[in-house]
């Protein structure tokens, strides 16, 4: 299928679940969902026939400065050779996005790290705790008003 | 051999002196803790292979700190790392050195101003005595920094101190 169809089908399954839409200028064509409503637009978009997004390619966590934040999702179908994007934008007071660890399994650790370095919360995730840092560290560090600590256990951390 | 060159006479006798005996006996077995962290492990493993072969120092590798003398810190030590490397040193046994290998473990390497994950020189937690600079050292550079230990390790004594 291509991007308009895929578009064309989830909107008609979920108008009010879609936001926006871009397919011209995007290299990844997009459309951006309700952070409320991304599990059942995702179930949906891997159990659908025509669809069939079977792999979540990649889950990243995004911070677009100015106290917005998001998380982008890349799926690949690979009965049908054909690739989508969905997005998700939050705030930095509300960072708080249904998990879609049950739909790909992909989604746990991908999750775990977002939650990890940008400090995006995965409602719904079975183990949402940090996967790269230490389990004491405070603060999200690829946040883009992070501020390197001074020390960490008695180590000083700048050079 | 060479310490003990000309020292043998027909009877069977070796006359050394006890420091010289320890010095040799020291620096001719360094065993190693067999851990890397990071491309510098790479390097190193290279170093230990038949090509370079660290076993003609009398270097092999060990899985325990319990049985190593020397640590190798091969590679990016990670504030998350530090503090397991921290206690992988207080494991091994008196005399224990550490080798710095190469720019990470030296002085932070390339994450030196935004690694906000990565300790600024192994240093600031255990005492070095041997730093290998490069990104990664080659393998000679390498070797040539664990012959440096040697020579430190040669001129010690038991009645001074250790130099540290």
């Amino acid at each position: 299928m291509i991007p308009q169809e895929i578009a064309d089908s989830i909107k008609a399954k979920f108008p009010d679940a879609i936001l926006d839409v871009k397919l011209d200028g995007a290299i990844d064509p997009f459309a951006k969902i309700a952070a409320d409503r991304i599990k059942d637009v995702a179930r949906f978009m891997r159990d659908d026939e025509k669809l069939a997004f079977d792999s979540l390619m990649c889950l990243s966590g995004v911070d677009y400065t100015g106290g917005k934040l998001g998380v982008v999702y890349n799926l690949a179908s690979m009965k049908w050779g054909h690739k989508f994007t969905l997005k998700v934008d939050v705030t930095v007071e509300n960072p708080h996005v249904q998990s879609v660890e049950s739909v790909w399994k992909t989604a746990d650790w991908h999750e775990r790290e977002a939650f990890d370095v940008i400090g995006i919360v995965f409602d719904g995730h079975p183990d949402l705790r940090r996967i790269l840092l230490p389990d004491d560290w405070e603060g999200h560090p690829l946040r883009k008003d992070y501020k390197v600590p001074e020390y960490y256990l008695g180590m000083k951390v700048p050079y | 051999m060479g310490l003990l060159d000309q020292k043998f006479e027909n009877g069977n006798v070796i006359i050394t002196t006890t420091d010289n005996l320890l010095n040799w006996a020291r620096l001719s077995s360094m065993w190693g803790m067999q851990f890397g962290l990071a491309c510098c492990a790479i390097e190193m493993m290279a170093t230990g292979a038949s090509h370079y072969d660290l076993d003609r120092f009398g270097i092999f590798f060990r899985g325990t700190p319990r049985q190593s003398d020397v640590m190798i810190v091969a590679g990016t030590v990670t504030l998350k790392m530090a503090t397991r490397i921290k206690t992988l040193y207080d494991q091994m046994a008196e005399p224990r050195y550490v080798v710095s290998m190469g720019s990470c473990s030296n002085c932070g390497g390339p994450y030196w101003e935004h690694g906000y994950h990565v300790l600024k020189g192994v240093d600031r937690i255990i005492p070095v005595d041997v730093y290998v600079p490069g990104c990664p050292p080659r393998p000679e550079a390498l070797m040539e920094g664990l012959m440096k230990l040697q020579e430190k390790i040669r001129n010690e004594s038991l009645a001074k101190k250790k130099s540290a």
